[in-house]
């Protein structure tokens, strides 16, 4: 080896330190956009300021939902879990703002293997909505709630002055009950694990910019937002000590929740860009932005790492359901190099898989 | 999809990259610059070096449009940017380029009306439907966007839209390549042509690189594919002891260009005496400002911008990254004072700019390289 190799190696050695690396404090003086798309500005927010002030266990294993347990031991264990809503547009194709706050909320409790139960909705409303639209939004969060089998239990309404929000925002916490011994964390990752995603990628937040307008294009693409405890459930049963986590890939996409895995498992992750399924009109609208739908919000898919002997059992159980029949197995964890994902282009070569400073911008050209 | 999967097939990119080993001399070093930074996003994008011979090298170019835009210009979009009245406009790529005072994204979040937008149309849109406010378009881009910025001043003073101008950056491309063929410390074996570009310009002003420089330049499109098979052609020529410009990108690309494109650019724009290029410095004649006839659409008229000459930071090695005189990971910074997150210098912003490209998608290249130096 030449001198040049090993120090191209040593520069790659020195930023795969340096990325592993705490953050600990925030370079930034303003919040940006970039601090809510979810990738690496989002997580150095979280990191420098919300987990370094309200620090603890629980807090520190940055699931889809806490774990908690009430009472002695024997009682069950509890997961409880927040998430707020601020899409625009409000009503889009496929869904909106109403059933996205419950299936959002929902999900992050069956992430966490629970049955879900009991949510809390708060409303934060400007001026002058109109009244209409409410109710349709709450017809939505009513239709959602009766169909991932949860009951809205407590509420809150704010109204704010005009131009003090745009139309609405609504927040839902939620608790569900774990029926199940199983530990799903990354942590129980191990090499030869199989990745699997429960459908097409990217389907939510194409959707989502496409109906902003503006954009000029006519596809004909749906939101993905459905309640996931079902299929989470069959995955579970079908997986058992098998299934090491789950997890839906919302904001930052696929890319970004393997990421957040490979760095919890301190282990890779290689997919085979042939294998993720995306739709061709997901594909065709983020080839013309130049953006990857990798990186793309989901709203109704789940990502899960299995036992390589549990593969094909969890395969067949999620393709069994309504929401997983384009299931696949998308790739595999390997030892090496550790906390990165990997990607093997259908082209043939292979590349990095890194999450997002902030939200994917589109090409100039 | 179909019209780009063909492009992207692995079988065919396994059979090509047979017959480009076939055609590379053992033990020779070729060097091949791909100018357009579209090429540099698809190679690293599709892990294209993966399959290339050890013998070849592909080097990154200068036509990323966000790299080359120089800090002082970016100080002066901040300043328009900042003005209360003013939407300032602007494609995604450009809100996280540093200026001495932080990025658009920034200046966003300190107060200033910033908006993204896809063409500069949308921006005239914008214009039309907030007659109370001033829109600016940050117009950046190689002669691939500038007609877009062309048609658009024209449809202004068409419909009369004067509510709006355009902070024009337009380069073109000659310059630049003349300028790298010029620097000395680089031995190039051939280009790899922009083809987005050559839709617009053509083939005929490449022909210096064949004639004067003696370098084959196969102008290529953007699928991995169309990449392959333009390190192909240009393996082909040395091997034939040919030196010419060639178009593999035949089904984009004309050998006489879009004439109609060049004649709304030379109807709106003219070119600058000099324009600072980042990394490059001041190369003469090498980039475009409205025509006086637009005045009233030229935002460096209308607004009062510092225009102060800003240097670049010192650890900042964006000029020999642009010349493809070292690689990225060679910056004293790359990866670690340097990186997405927190980008110094213009190359890792933009996902065209090859530090981007590469710190993104190729950290494993390694392989290779090491294959190619043992």
């Amino acid at each position: 080896m030449t001198d040049r190799v090993r120090s191209e190696q040593d520069v790659l050695d020195a930023i795969e330190r340096r990325r592993r690396r705490p953050h600990v404090k925030l370079l930034e003086q303003h919040i940006t956009l970039a601090h809510g798309a979810g990738g690496k500005s989002t997580h150095a927010l979280v990191e420098t300021l919300l987990l370094r002030e309200l620090r603890n266990p629980e807090l520190e294993r940055m699931g889809d939902s806490a774990l908690v347990q009430l009472g002695n031991g024997s009682a069950p264990r509890v997961a409880f879990t927040t998430d707020s809503f601020v899409v625009s547009p409000l009503f889009f194709p496929g869904g909106d703002i109403g059933d996205l706050a419950v299936n959002g909320t929902v999900n992050d409790l069956a992430m966490s293997g629970a049955r879900p139960r009991f949510l809390t909705l708060g409303l934060i409303i400007e001026e002058g909505f109109p009244i209409a639209d409410l109710e349709r939004v709450v017809r939505s969060i009513a239709a959602a709630a009766r169909a991932a089998d949860v009951t809205v239990v407590a509420g809150d309404t704010k109204v704010v002055e005009r131009g003090k929000a745009d139309g609405l925002y609504a927040s839902t916490a939620g608790l569900g009950v774990v029926e199940h011994g199983l530990e799903l964390d990354p942590s129980g990752i191990r090499p030869g694990d199989r990745v699997l995603v429960s459908g097409s990628i990217g389907d939510h937040g194409m959707a989502i910019m496409v109906a902003r307008g503006g954009l000029d294009l006519e596809v004909d693409l749906e939101s993905d937002t459905a309640p996931l405890h079902e299929i989470a459930a069959a995955l579970v049963a079908a997986a058992g000590d098998g299934l090491r986590c789950m997890r839906d890939p919302t904001r930052g996409g696929l890319a970004t929740v393997l990421n957040e895995l490979a760095v919890a498992a301190d282990a890779a992750i290689v997919i085979d860009e042939d294998a993720v399924p995306v739709r061709p009109e997901v594909n065709g609208a983020c080839e013309i932005l130049g953006i990857d739908p990798l990186y793309v919000a989901n709203e109704g898919r789940l990502a899960a790492v299995v036992a390589p002997e549990a593969a094909d059992d969890a395969l067949a159980a999620l393709r069994e359901h309504p929401l997983g029949r384009q299931a696949a197995v998308v790739g595999e964890v390997r030892a090496e190099p550790p906390a990165m994902v990997l990607l093997n282009t259908a082209f043939g070569g292979s590349r990095v898989v890194d999450m997002l400073a902030g939200d994917p911008l589109p090409r100039i050209c | 999809m179909r019209f780009v999967d063909e492009y992207r097939s692995g079988d065919v990119a396994r059979s090509l990259a047979e017959r480009i080993a076939a055609l590379a001399e053992p033990g020779r070093r070729y060097k091949f610059m791909e100018v357009c930074g579209g090429h540099t996003h698809a190679i690293y994008k599709h892990g294209i070096e993966d399959l290339l011979p050890p013998e070849v090298e592909l080097v990154h170019g200068p036509g990323c449009p966000v790299c080359v835009i120089p800090m002082g210009r970016q100080d002066d979009a901040l300043a328009i940017a900042e003005r209360s009245e003013v939407i300032f406009t602007t494609f995604g790529d450009m809100m996280r380029v540093p200026s001495t005072r932080g990025s658009l994204l920034d200046a966003k979040a300190r107060g200033a009306d910033v908006r993204m937008v896809y063409s500069p149309l949308d921006a005239l849109k914008i214009a039309r439907d907030n007659p109370d406010r001033e829109v600016v378009f940050f117009a950046i881009g190689f002669e691939t966007t500038a007609p877009s910025t062309a048609l658009t001043l024209l449809r202004a003073r068409a419909e009369g839209t004067t509510n709006f101008s355009m902070f024009a950056n337009h380069v073109t491309i000659i310059p630049a390549i003349r300028a790298i063929l010029g620097s000395p410390d680089l031995r190039l074996d051939g280009f790899i042509g922009p083809g987005h570009v050559s839709t617009v310009i053509g083939l005929r002003p490449y022909r210096f690189i064949a004639r004067d420089f003696g370098r084959p330049v196969v102008v290529s499109g953007f699928e991995p594919l169309d990449v392959l098979q333009g390190v192909y052609m240009i393996l082909r020529q040395l091997a034939d002891g040919r030196c010419e410009v060639e178009n593999q990108y035949t089904r984009v690309v004309r050998d006489e260009g879009n004439p109609r494109a060049m004649q709304a650019i030379a109807q709106t724009m003219e070119l600058r005496t000099t324009f600072e290029w980042r990394g490059l410095g001041f190369i003469s004649q090498s980039a475009l400002k409205l025509r006086p006839e637009f005045a009233d659409w030229d935002a460096e008229v209308r607004y009062e911008v510092p225009g102060v000459r800003v240097a670049d930071p010192k650890a900042c090695q964006c000029g020999e990254v642009l010349k493809g005189v070292i690689k990225p990971w060679e910056c004293k910074v790359f990866g670690t004072a340097c990186t997405p997150e927190r980008p110094i210098g213009t190359c890792m912003v933009s996902s065209e700019g090859a530090c981007a490209a590469y710190y993104n998608y190729g950290r494993l290249s390694r392989r290779r390289e090491s294959a190619a130096t043992t």
